[in-house]
């Protein structure tokens, strides 16, 4: 380690979008034009994780991390902290479970919790650079395969270690790369899924932009195990960074000669291409990919004869996760025994869940599977934003379902979630207030899917789209009791009846809502009430005489003048103007406004 | 009149940048995709002549080149305005209300999603998740993110957009 300072900028996408590049701009010029002994290291790096209190300066070898910098503080951290070696206080984490300001960010609740694998080099190295990558032990693994391992012992190792994919099903990647190895049909393809369509999770977006060469390593060790001369990364449309940091590392790795022809002299032959996801959300399951980096529209296909035997251009297929190819050169440097300490059985290492929603600390997080949902979200998150009731999280994006208070700690695995009727999907815990609704969550899961079904499969277009009429009116106000069955009952049918898992699993959200939330369906049914005032036909206003202390606070912040009141006085929402927007609702500083039904002429 | 020669100069110089997207692909069905979403980058959509031009370059039916273009939502046979402002409405945006966002948006440019403003400055899009979801909601003005949005936000945002037009 050398002992000249750095100073390591996020950039990573959270952060950018509150400004950090302009940061990192104003410290590189402030630097250059500054005399200063040791010129400190300027580095943009990957998401830190906790992109709430972004932009993130961190400090080495000092270890202070400021948090929320602006381009105006810089001058003050270069004077302060570079020169003069002071802290400043201001900038500092500030710990809501310990109610602690905290100097190394290592130290917060947030991050001493973390056990990072997937994501050990985001936010402590330069992307672009592959030398960060390489002093991290990067391409290491890469070596002792390529000169001490036969391809056979390479298998041996990944399917030791039990890595099971973190796409989403869960399959065990040795068994994978196992069955493909054996089939003698060349050429063989190696593709990276990082077409990251679960609304709510962006962990493969991160990896991609904050550690682009693991990506690509694992991708390399899998090439030498089964054989396969090309591989390609499917990336996200709207991941533009991702892209650009991939290529860059791609271009390094040739020059470096990790890629290309004849690699480090060991005479194997592998080289990547990026293909430009089109913005479908159906293309991230592996047939349709296939079908889309063919030039096809992305439609799966029926899998009698799986990817592994025939699957791009029909030739034996390895396809996996962003998230399982970041895993795969720790799992050959330190050896599976290594990964079978970290995590429970069946579902050994980690995983990485984007921690969004109604939490106090969203961000992304890297724990051993078996952790507990719970501590999850209320020790590493924080809590409920402003304290407000926890009512669920919903897990496995589209394709699962919602946990309930009642289920918080369950073990965060593939098994356990799949048991509950969730699912672990990518990996987005998106955690779900008392202001949540949960008939308009299964709602807007329905129209998601109806919107992204490619309506191949009559019951998966036809279904889902029956479901999310039939939901719609519930959220208004017009449904029946005896909906709760039908739809239980389309459920069942668009599960059976569906070719790939888009449709397999759209049923989850309905069927988890309707198992832990049926109170609040009849709420919504029977009485015209939506609880935590979401469907406005269901919701109406009202204030607490006893709460209300007259401040005019809501009388100000209400958008069409409904609301009447003398100062110190009681104020009177008028039901005839209220256009139930919530605004008193959410600005009330005693809780006064009281949720109440709908409001019907009859 | 001027209307009429502005639209057919802008077909004329069509033809040519799509030639030039073409020749930088091989003839292979492979490429439809990435041709395509080259030239939605280069029009911000994909015009008429140019789903003719790909299909003839590749060797591929017109229908099928066409499915292609309706198929994957990155390509739009509309034209878009200058600025497209995409709401994200996934999940994580959702649930922190994204619907106050999108609102305040249409409000200010009283247009509805899909649709282009008048003088073709502005179209509000809406998508499913940008991988932001920590920021949530946000919404995306031609590539920039804005996490966190309020109201006031976007009336800000929207403004100072207004302002460096007239400049
Ligand atoms: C509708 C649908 C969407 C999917 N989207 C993704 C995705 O965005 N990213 C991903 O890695 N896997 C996705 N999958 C799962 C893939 O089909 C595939 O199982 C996975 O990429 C395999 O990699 P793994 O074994 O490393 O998990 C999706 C599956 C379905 C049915
Ligand atoms: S849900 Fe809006 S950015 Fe992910």
């Amino acid at each position: 380690m050398s002992s000249q300072r750095q100073i390591l900028v996020c950039c990573g996408t959270g952060c950018l979008a509150n400004n950090s590049y302009e940061v990192y701009l104003k410290f590189k010029d402030l630097i250059s034009n500054k005399e200063i002994q040791i010129k400190p290291i300027i580095k943009p790096t990957g998401c830190n994780g906790l992109c709430e209190k972004g932009p993130v300066v961190k400090i080495l070898p000092d270890n202070i991390s400021y948090f929320k910098v602006k381009a105006e503080d810089v001058e003050e951290i270069i004077e302060e902290t570079i020169v003069k070696g002071k802290i400043i206080d201001r900038l500092l984490y500030f710990d809501t479970n310990t109610k602690n300001k905290i100097t190394d960010h290592k130290n917060a609740t947030f991050y001493k919790n973390q056990h990072k694998i997937a994501i050990r080099n985001i936010g402590e190295i330069d992307p672009s650079k592959i030398e960060d990558y390489i002093e991290r032990d990067g391409y290491a693994a890469l070596k002792k395969v390529l000169f001490t391992m036969k391809p056979e012992e390479v298998l041996e190792q990944v399917d030791k270690s039990n890595l099971r994919g973190r796409g989403g099903g869960g399959f065990p990647t040795g068994l994978k790369w196992k069955t493909c190895a054996k089939y003698n049909h060349y050429p063989k393809y190696v593709i990276c899924n990082g077409d990251e369509g679960d609304p709510g999770a962006f962990m493969d977006r991160s990896i991609m932009e904050g550690d682009p060469n693991t990506v690509i390593e694992g991708m390399i060790i899998c090439a030498y195990a089964i054989g396969a001369n090309q591989g390609y990364l499917y990336i996200r449309d709207e991941y533009e960074l991702a892209r650009k940091n991939m290529q860059i590392a791609i271009n390094s790795a040739r020059e470096y000669g990790y890629l290309g022809k004849n690699i480090l002299g060991r005479g194997l032959n592998f080289d990547l291409e990026i293909v430009r996801g089109g913005g479908a959300f159906v293309c991230g399951e592996s047939s349709a990919l296939m079908a889309s980096i063919q030039g096809k529209v992305g439609e799966p296909r029926a899998k009698y004869i799986r990817s592994v035997e025939r699957g791009l251009w029909d030739q034996p297929t390895i396809l996996n996760n962003v998230e399982t190819w970041a895993n795969i050169p720790p799992i050959i440097s330190y050896g599976p025994d290594w990964f079978k300490e970290i995590g429970i059985k069946n579902n050994f290492g980690t995983k990485v869940f984007s921690l969004v929603g109604k939490v106090k600390n969203t961000g992304l997080v890297e724990v051993p599977m078996g952790s507990s949902l719970r501590s999850l979200v209320f020790e590493i998150g924080g809590g409920v934003i402003k304290d407000k009731k926890f009512k669920a999280v919903q897990t496995g994006g589209p394709s699962g379902g919602c946990i309930p208070k009642e289920h918080l700690d369950i073990s965060l695995d593939f098994d356990s979630l799949n048991e509950i009727g969730s699912m672990m999907g990518s990996g987005g815990v998106i955690v779900m207030d008392e202001n949540t609704c949960m008939v308009e969550v299964a709602r807007y899961y329905m129209e998601f899917l109806s919107e992204e079904s490619c309506g191949k499969c009559t019951t998966c277009r036809e279904g889902i789209k029956l479901m999310l009429d039939i939901l719609t009116n519930i959220t208004k106000g017009n449904g029946k009791e005896e909906d709760l069955d039908l739809l239980l009952g389309i459920c069942d049918t668009v599960e059976k009846g569906s070719l790939c898992g888009l449709g397999q699993t759209a049923p989850n959200p309905v069927r988890t809502t309707i198992k832990f939330f049926r109170d609040e369906y009849l709420e919504h049914i029977n009485n015209h009430k939506c609880p935590a005032g979401v469907c406005k036909n269901l919701t109406s206003y009202q204030i607490n005489s006893e709460a209300c202390i007259g401040c005019g606070i809501c009388k100000k912040k209400c958008p069409v003048d409904a609301i009447t009141g003398e100062n110190k006085k009681l104020h009177v929402i008028h039901q005839d103007i209220c256009i139930t927007c919530g605004e008193c609702y959410e600005n009330c500083p005693t809780n006064a406004i009281e949720i109440g039904g709908g409001i019907f002429e009859s | 009149m001027t209307e009429v020669i502005a639209l057919e100069t802008k077909t004329e110089m069509s033809i040519q940048n799509t030639k030039k997207i073409l020749e930088k692909y091989p003839k292979d069905k492979r490429y439809t995709l990435a041709i395509l979403q080259d030239i939605q980058r280069n029009y911000d959509y994909i015009p008429k002549e140019a789903i003719w031009e790909v299909s003839n370059y590749i060797e591929s039916p017109l229908s099928e080149v066409y499915t292609i273009a309706t198929f994957y939502k990155a390509l739009s046979l509309k034209p878009k305005g200058k600025y497209v402002i995409k709401v994200c409405n996934g999940t994580a945006c959702h649930i922190r209300g994204s619907d106050k966002v999108l609102d305040a948006i249409k409000s200010s440019l009283n247009i509805q999603p899909g649709e282009t403003s008048e003088d073709g400055l502005f179209s509000i899009e809406i998508v499913n998740c940008v991988g932001a979801c920590a920021l949530a909601p946000v919404m995306v003005i031609n590539d920039k993110y804005y996490g966190n949005m309020t109201k006031d936000k976007v009336h800000q945002v929207l403004d100072e957009i207004r302002r460096s037009q007239n400049e």
